[in-house]
């Protein structure tokens, strides 16, 4: 089973690419835009049959490995073949 | 004075470190690969700087993992001493046995320069030969060294008198203009709760002799080998 993972900074921690980002597009005339933070994203497949195993497993994976619990928070997408 | 000198893929201060240790202070030192399952029989494990695991996922995140992590868990656990510069600083918070977490530095470049450090304490292993206050020049040389913690493990921090160093001034005065990497408070070295786990970004390894262009970094090889004779 096909999972995507997205990894972000919590809302507390300074995000310095995000803010210099904002500024590039601040200055290519989107004046409005704001809170521009910029994560990871991780695809994987996991061995499991069914979606909430899968994202047991991948849970998992994210507090030992894939984020950093002090800095980073996560969001699992279990991708189900249509 | 026995040390260990771990050596992950990609660690590349290790030289460095143990020819701080082996040559300039005198002392017995060996590398250990990061496979090796054991550390007994050493005084203190140095965890040098580099680019462990090309710093893949987040720097220290991978290396965290390597055998000798178990084992050096273990080693501090029981009170052995413990010494991570730079990506070993980083793999150190990265494996829990030091608060907090490096970011991206502020200005999201890599910074390779001398920089001005105030002794924050004088109760530690690292820095027991220099009083509070003092201030010492150290390079650095990292891309992640932002200290970053959230508020109540800094007021620990504080409260405990964990803080081990601040990039400061040539006067020692701290502010954003002498922070480097946008360390909150400054911060560029901690403690571990037991106070046997040491973790700094600037690299004392690299000014231990006179030709190296600095001898500040030797205080703190000094400052160990004080503590261990004194143990």
């Amino acid at each position: 089973m096909k999972a995507k993972v997205t990894v972000t900074l919590k809302s507390g921690v300074l995000d310095p690419q995000g803010r210099a980002i904002e500024g590039a597009l601040k200055s290519l005339g989107w004046k409005g835009v704001k809170g521009v933070r910029v994560g990871k994203s991780i695809e994987l497949e996991v061995d499991e049959k069914d979606p909430q195993s899968a994202k047991a497993v991948v849970e998992k994976m994210c507090e030992k490995l894939l984020a950093n619990p002090v800095t980073e928070k996560y969001q699992i997408e279990i991708i189900t073949d249509r | 004075m026995k040390t260990a000198v771990l050596v992950f893929p990609g660690s590349n201060c290790d030289h460095d470190c143990y020819h701080a240790v082996r040559h300039v202070l005198g002392r017995e030192a060996k590398f250990v690969w990061h496979q090796e399952t054991s550390l007994d029989g050493f005084d203190l494990v140095i965890v040098p700087g580099g680019f462990s695991y090309g710093d893949y996922l987040r720097p220290g995140a991978i290396a965290k993992f390597s055998p000798v992590m178990g084992a050096l868990a273990k080693f501090t656990a029981k009170g052995g001493l413990a010494l991570g510069i730079c990506n070993g600083f980083q793999i150190l918070t990265e494996a829990g046995l030091l608060p907090g977490a490096l970011m991206l530095n502020s200005g999201m470049k890599f910074i390779c320069k001398d920089t001005y450090l105030r002794v924050e304490t004088s109760d530690s292993f690292v820095t027991g030969r220099m009083e509070k206050g003092k201030v010492i020049s150290v390079p650095i040389a990292h891309m992640e060294g932002c200290y970053i913690a959230d508020d109540d493990t800094l007021k620990r921090l504080e409260d405990d008198d964990r803080i081990l160093l601040r990039y400061c001034g040539p006067d020692g005065q701290t502010g954003d203009e002498s922070n480097p990497n946008g360390s909150y408070g400054s911060i560029a070295g901690v403690l571990s709760e037991k106070r046997n786990v040491a973790g700094m970004m600037p690299h004392p390894e690299r000014v231990v002799e006179a030709s190296l262009g600095g001898v500040d970094g030797l205080l703190v090889f000094e400052s160990i080998l004080n503590s261990l004779s004194a143990a």
